[in-house]
């Protein structure tokens, strides 16, 4: 029963897109940031071969979680039909422009051409945040602030590689680290936006929930834990990866919850403008009045 | 030009399920999927409580959300108004289901009949591989509009040119009709009496109108 003439009703979770679409969106996220942040760090060299093909792989895990859950899975090359409009056609090509940026860079070593690659990824990214932003069907993902969210998210993840692969290698640079936590910073204030606004709309009540458990994640692993840990670090080194461990494992947390738990769809509703009139004679903001 | 749309009159609607059930048995949409169907509201808290009955399905947007994401431009539309679903071109993504504010799209991953001993003879026969695995929706039975249309009948008032389910309507309460025609009967319907449409706020431009008078 809806509580109001005007409230939402029939809401429930879209059944469309699972955990696939997902790993889609933290492998995908996270290979675009690896490779655009790895760029940024070897600038004005290329960065490591094996890390670019790191990044390569994750944002092509996510291509093939996409491809298993489409229904035509043989039809796959026509999602490259509509770049006009659709941001999912933006971003196969992106993918494909972003591998052959690479590609090009393997077999010439123009560093140019990876740095022309990390810029790729980095739109790969903004396309798989205005994926979200374009599904008008689910609250959750059309609120706006999903964008910087997104694109903040990815990066925290990419950067998090880094400090995972540095430490591997040697102690992470401070630079680095420094990165991280104000790339973890960013991330929670985007958050933060994002929830005021959600807080504002009508958001279906599971969606409600669902946020809620996602800001304590956000709140301590993804941002407290990695700023203790980065700070920690100026003491005990080998601390780093627990730091990077914390603001990776919370930003797959959340896109897993936004994508399988919080995508609540919009529902039916009445209408509130009550209208009389011919549709194409009425003159705009004059046809409330005339109902109540 | 022409802009095919449809009006629920809800207060006549008396949420038989007739339209749902003629539409199934013209698209013969398997179970599970409903083109059209109709939503038993109650409103409100006891004891000041509503109930009406509101038919839903695709409501053939202006500014489709669902034509504006898809990759592979099978969801199109037509000069008329109508949204439609090209079967050979849809990957299946499911894009346009999310991006469609309306719950209006379905995607069958499978062969599914009404009984699980088999196909009965009738979905056996009717039975379109073509919509495994693809998005699909209400067309406004599209074919019946056009094939009305080639033998001169006007769609909404010929029952060979209108869909299925507001001839079936035992209460009158879906018209279908030309928008731009101002002698079309969806037209006069409109302008007589009071009418929203659903989610206007999303900017969708909805074709689907629902007359309503408050008590």
């Amino acid at each position: 029963m809806t509580r109001t003439k005007f409230s939402r009703f029939g809401t429930s979770h879209q059944t469309s897109w699972d955990w696939r679409a997902a790993g889609n969106f933290i492998c995908g996220g996270a290979g675009s940031s690896l490779l655009a942040g790895s760029v940024a760090a070897a600038f004005p060299e290329a960065p490591d071969w094996r890390v670019l093909l790191a990044a390569l792989l994750l944002i092509g895990a996510g291509l093939v979680f996409v491809w298993t859950e489409i229904g035509r899975t043989w039809r796959a090359f026509n999602v490259l039909f509509h770049p006009q409009t659709s941001w999912m056609t933006r971003e196969a090509y992106v993918a494909a422009l972003t591998g052959a940026l690479v590609a090009g860079w393997a077999f010439t070593g123009i560093a140019p051409l990876a740095h022309a690659a990390g810029l790729a990824a980095l739109l790969f990214l903004y396309c798989q945040a205005r994926i979200l932003k374009a599904a008008r069907g689910i609250p959750a993902w059309r609120e706006p602030a999903i964008v910087p969210l997104i694109v903040a998210t990815g990066l925290v993840e990419g950067v998090s590689l880094l400090v995972l692969i540095a430490t591997a290698q040697e102690v992470p640079s401070s630079a680095l680290l420094a990165a991280l936590t104000a790339l973890a910073v960013l991330r929670f204030a985007s958050w933060l936006r994002y929830r005021a606004r959600m807080d504002a709309s009508d958001m279906p009540p599971v969606t409600r929930r669902v946020l809620d458990s996602v800001s304590r994640g956000m709140l301590w692993v993804g941002t407290v834990a990695p700023l203790a840990a980065a700070g920690l670090t100026l003491a005990v080194p080998a601390i780093a990866p627990l730091a990077a461990v914390a603001a990776l494992v919370a930003g797959a947390h959340f896109k897993l919850q936004l994508i399988t738990r919080a995508a609540q769809v919009q529902g039916y509703a009445l209408g509130n403008k009550l209208r009389r009139g011919h549709p194409l004679t009425m003159k705009p903001g004059a046809a409330e009045a005339t109902a109540r | 030009m022409t802009r095919y749309v449809m009006v629920a009159d809800l207060n006549r609607c008396v949420g038989c399920q007739t339209c749902t059930a003629s539409c199934k048995h013209t698209n013969a949409t398997p179970p599970g999927v409903q083109w059209r169907k109709v939503l038993d509201v109650e409103m409100g808290e006891y004891p000041n409580v509503e109930r009406l009955f509101m038919p839903v399905g695709c409501q053939h947007c202006s500014d489709p959300p669902c034509m504006e994401v898809c990759p592979s431009t099978a969801t199109g539309q037509r000069k008329d108004g109508i949204v439609t679903i090209d079967y050979d071109i849809c990957i299946g993504c499911s894009y346009c289901a999310v991006a469609c504010p309306y719950q209006a799209r379905y995607k069958v991953e499978e062969p599914r009949f009404a009984y699980s001993s088999g196909p009965t003879e009738t979905e056996a026969i009717r039975f379109d591989e073509g919509r495994i695995g693809v998005a699909q929706k209400c067309t406004f039975c599209a074919d019946r509009v056009d094939a009305g249309l080639a033998k001169g009948l006007t769609p909404g008032v010929d029952p060979d040119a209108t869909p299925a389910c507001a001839n079936a309507c035992i209460a009158n309460a879906l018209t279908f009709g030309d928008l731009e025609d101002p002698d079309s009967n969806v037209s006069k319907l409109l302008t007589d009496n009071t009418w929203f449409r659903m989610h206007e706020d999303l900017g969708t431009d909805p074709g689907f109108y629902y007359l309503w008078e408050e008590k």
